[in-house]
């Protein structure tokens, strides 16, 4: 055998190796570091506002550049508020579509509809906000608005929430806008949630006379509920964030309504509207905690998502 | 025990070797010594350690964590499991080729040049005679000298795994692993490659995993018959096939076991 | 007896019709979001869009100068974006095994993917706005590469790991260090898939607003300097729609319809080759 295998080569291919695997890895790393620097950033810049009003900025309801008097109590309940409508409507529709693409629709009809779903997600935020304000609002306001205000306002308990007048645009536009952008989200993970589940266990389901309803219902939602959940905790998260959607149909106004008709404000919407135009060192400072805030509560929930999603993933794995 | 009238070389002398799956013991306390340029076979029933044998000797088990093996594997005398074995200049002399063919996605001539390059500087023209060498060494080279520079993943699977041979004599190995490398392939192309291996024997130290022992009788000249990481027997093939020593080979052989 | 089984006969033909509307639901918005886009994008949809620049208020004009920035930054953000999440997600598929460092990076990664926009906006700002003292097309393709580089990571991740593991050890086998194995051989049969990640990510850098907001800002004229404030779609398109100009608002259509047909071609491209690739390895 020649010996043609020379100690240089050896020695290249080594420090290549080395060189690689480092570049990889600091880029890895880079990732944490990315993290770190976006929170450390937005520290920095609301520190200001964080030694003017300590914890009453997240209780205050004030947000006043006049006076400088700044509160996150209004965009932080506008933010939660208009989640919570959109989860509320996108959780049934997401498990109907989910169900109707993994067990009812024909074979030959799954992929366009999956893809048409998915397009629903890949239409920009900005053109669902266009679409809401123009053409979603005007129509709300005109032929749903006043029914709901009639019969919903009377009702003790719930009333206040549908009391006022038909405007189009607020909260409940917002919610109801945010709800059709994260439909797609939910559902796309709750359809590939359900299809890991294990045909033998749907089949002996089926076998016993179950019918398809009971075996989504009974045998395919337990089995996969944490997924489940970690899909709608996802959505959650693409809701909390949402600004341009937001934005245009909420309103922008800091103040507190108790009623779901009237115009209000998201801390991802305030930022929009008022931080290139906020002067003086205390204003900006207020909106970038606000973007802090956001981002904290936004990490949390997705940290929880993606935790119940690894639960799932991992359970699958060992029985696999 | 090694009782033909040829003159034989050790090439792979094996001492003591232990092999885990982290805390799994796969083989168990292993000694054999492998001849030069001849064909020894590794049978024994799925799990038995045969495949993880050949996975030592080339050290392809380091590609993945806990796994780790003890003793000595000598290589002309050089210990391979050594800390300080460099494992790319080791691969490059100990050549492997799988069960399933593996054609890089990249030409014909690239895949076969891929590793020929790795530790040579040569010029266009030599690569082309290496190229052109190690594909007639494979009987490969009339079906596909006219397309060089076509993807190897569009030849068949027969032609495929011949190109994956071509592609690992091409380094110029001293050692050739075959993993069960006719198991993906039809009758013909098995064939093929059977009279290949015979071929390449008198160049290269061939060591042959199979399940299949009538491939084991026609190709090898040395058989070792293991069985739950244990080497029950071990010696020339037609000894170990028509008058085994251990009564566990002659079930096995015989079709009493498995 | 009977009646048992009529009554969950009854309940499954209600549960399967109402997923069956849902889904109706689902493509009703999509159409009608659509529609919407179309019937009042396309009558404004002239060759001027394309040819001249963003007009001042109750003016005719185009959206050239805006077209050309977006480009111009996605293009910059892909390019800074793209070989960041390939090496990091190289990192998480092939040297991933061992160590503390893969799995939190995995973690972190997928939180990012979906972080709000708007804070990655304000981020740049903070460290790179601020600092220079006015908005640039700098700072607008570095927000964008940020919303890169999480898509990117994950596709190659996800891409590499459906590489089987025997064309890893066949290259090996050769005796090849693992940076060529990878280079030549892991990356190279992840290619498509790769590919369609980075798609997918322009897809959505190309459409996002909220972070172009604090960083690019907009530009009126045409601006080819990247350290200056630049014009780009989306931003062009929440100014003129929310003013009360008619010539704006027609424009903003023109450019939503514009913005929209580019990000869901993208899609649909990106899922193309993906098909095509799946085939393949």
């Amino acid at each position: 055998m020649p010996t043609f295998l020379r100690d240089v080569h050896m020695k290249r291919h080594n420090l290549l190796d080395t060189l690689f695997r480092n570049i990889t890895r600091l880029s890895a790393f880079a990732v944490l570091l990315l993290l770190v620097a976006i929170i450390v950033s937005l520290i920095i810049g609301s520190a200001p506002s964080i030694k003017a009003f300590g914890f009453n900025f997240l209780t205050s309801t004030d947000w006043d550049p006049v006076t400088d008097e700044y509160g996150a109590f209004v965009p932080i309940v506008g933010t939660l508020a208009t989640s919570a409508i959109a989860l509320l409507i996108a959780i049934p529709v997401s498990f109907g579509i989910a169900l109707f693409l993994t067990e009812l629709s024909p074979r030959w009809l799954r992929r366009p509809l999956g893809i048409a779903i998915e397009l629903l997600a890949g239409i920009p935020s900005i053109i669902y906000g266009m679409w809401g304000l123009f053409v979603f609002a005007p129509l709300f306001a005109d032929h749903v608005q006043p029914w709901l205000i009639e019969e919903l306002g009377p009702l003790p308990i719930f009333g206040p929430l549908f009391q006022g007048i038909p405007m189009g645009i607020g909260v409940l536009t917002a919610g109801i806008i945010l709800a059709i952008m994260v439909i797609p989200f939910i559902a796309s993970v709750m359809r590939d949630v359900f299809e890991v589940v294990p045909t033998l266990l749907k089949e002996s389901a089926y076998g016993l006379g179950a019918t398809t309803w009971e075996v989504m219902w009974n045998v395919v939602l337990p089995y996969t509920k944490i997924g489940v959940a970690g899909g709608i905790m996802l959505g959650l998260g693409r809701a909390l964030g949402e600004t341009m959607a937001v934005t245009f149909v909420i309103g922008n106004a800091h103040e507190l309504s108790a009623s779901l008709m009237m115009p209000g404000n998201s801390i991802s919407s305030a930022l929009a509207n008022e931080f290139n135009e906020a002067v003086g060192e205390l204003y900006t400072s207020a909106l970038i905690e606000l973007g802090l805030i956001l981002f904290l509560i936004t990490f949390i929930v997705l940290s929880l998502a993606r935790y119940m999603l690894y639960i799932l993933a991992k359970r699958e794995g060992s029985t696999a | 025990m090694m009782s033909t009238e040829q003159s034989v070389t050790p090439k792979l002398i094996v001492r003591d070797l232990n092999f885990y799956y982290g805390a799994e013991r796969a083989l168990k306390d292993i000694n054999l010594t492998i001849p030069e340029k001849m064909v020894t076979a590794f049978i024994g029933p799925s799990g038995c350690g045969k495949s993880t044998m050949l996975r030592t000797f080339n050290r392809m088990y380091q590609l993945y964590p806990k796994q780790k093996a003890t003793g000595e594997v000598l290589l002309d005398g050089n210990n391979i499991l050594d800390k300080k074995q460099d494992l790319n200049t080791l691969r490059a002399k100990i050549g492997m080729v799988f069960q399933k063919p593996t054609p890089f996605p990249m030409s014909i001539y690239d895949n076969i040049a891929f590793g020929a390059k790795l530790y040579e500087n040569l010029t266009r023209r030599e690569m082309d005679e290496r190229v052109e060498w190690a594909l007639k060494k494979a009987a490969l080279w009339t079906e596909v000298k006219d397309k060089l520079k076509q993807s190897g993943t569009g030849l068949s699977g027969g032609q495929q795994q011949r190109l994956c041979i071509a592609r690992a004599i091409a380094v110029k190995p001293q050692i050739l692993l075959l993993d069960e490398p006719t198991s993906a392939l039809d009758p013909i192309s098995t064939a093929h490659i059977e009279k290949l291996i015979d071929e390449l024997k008198g160049e290269f130290t061939i060591i042959i995993v199979t399940h299949n022992m009538q491939q084991a009788a026609r190709v090898s000249d040395y058989t070792a018959y293991m069985y739950l990481g244990d080497l029950i027997e071990f010696g020339d093939t037609s000894t170990v096939f028509t008058n085994p020593k251990r009564k566990e080979t002659e079930d096995y052989i015989t079709g009493r076991f498995g | 007896m009977l009646t048992l089984y009529t009554r969950r006969r009854l309940i499954n033909a209600m549960g399967l019709g109402i997923s069956a509307l849902a889904m109706l639901f689902g493509l009703f918005w999509l159409g009608w979001i659509l529609w919407t886009l179309l019937a009042n994008g396309l009558p404004h949809l002239t060759t001027a869009v394309f040819t001249q620049m963003t007009p001042p208020p109750n003016s005719s004009g185009g959206l050239l100068n805006a077209i050309a920035g977006s480009l111009t930054m996605t293009f910059l953000a892909a390019l800074i974006g793209t070989p960041i999440g390939i090496l990091a997600g190289t990192y998480l598929a092939e040297f991933g095994q061992r160590g503390w460092l893969a799995p939190t990076t995995r973690f972190i990664n997928d939180v990012l993917l979906s972080a709000p926009s708007i804070v990655i906006g304000l981020f740049i700002y903070e460290m790179y706005v601020v600092k220079i003292g006015h908005f640039s097309g700098w700072a607008g393709a570095l927000a964008l590469s940020i919303l890169v580089i999480p898509i990117v990571i994950r596709t190659t991740e996800n891409m590499l790991r459906l590489v089987p593991n025997t064309l890893r050890e066949a290259a090996a086998a050769l005796g090849a260090p693992q940076w060529k194995v990878i280079n030549m051989v892991t990356l190279r049969a992840a290619r498509a898939g790769i590919i369609t990640g980075v798609l997918l990510a322009v897809a959505r850098i190309s459409g996002e607003t909220a972070p172009l907001l604090f960083t690019s800002l907009n530009n009126q004229f045409w601006s080819s300097d990247l350290d200056q404030p630049m014009a780009n779609l989306p931003v062009v398109i929440f100014q003129f729609a929310m003013s009360p100009y008619e010539d704006w608002q027609s424009l903003a259509w023109a450019g939503a319809l514009l913005i929209t047909i580019s990000v869901l071609t993208l899609n649909i491209m990106a899922r193309v080759l993906f098909r095509q690739s799946s085939t393949t390895y």
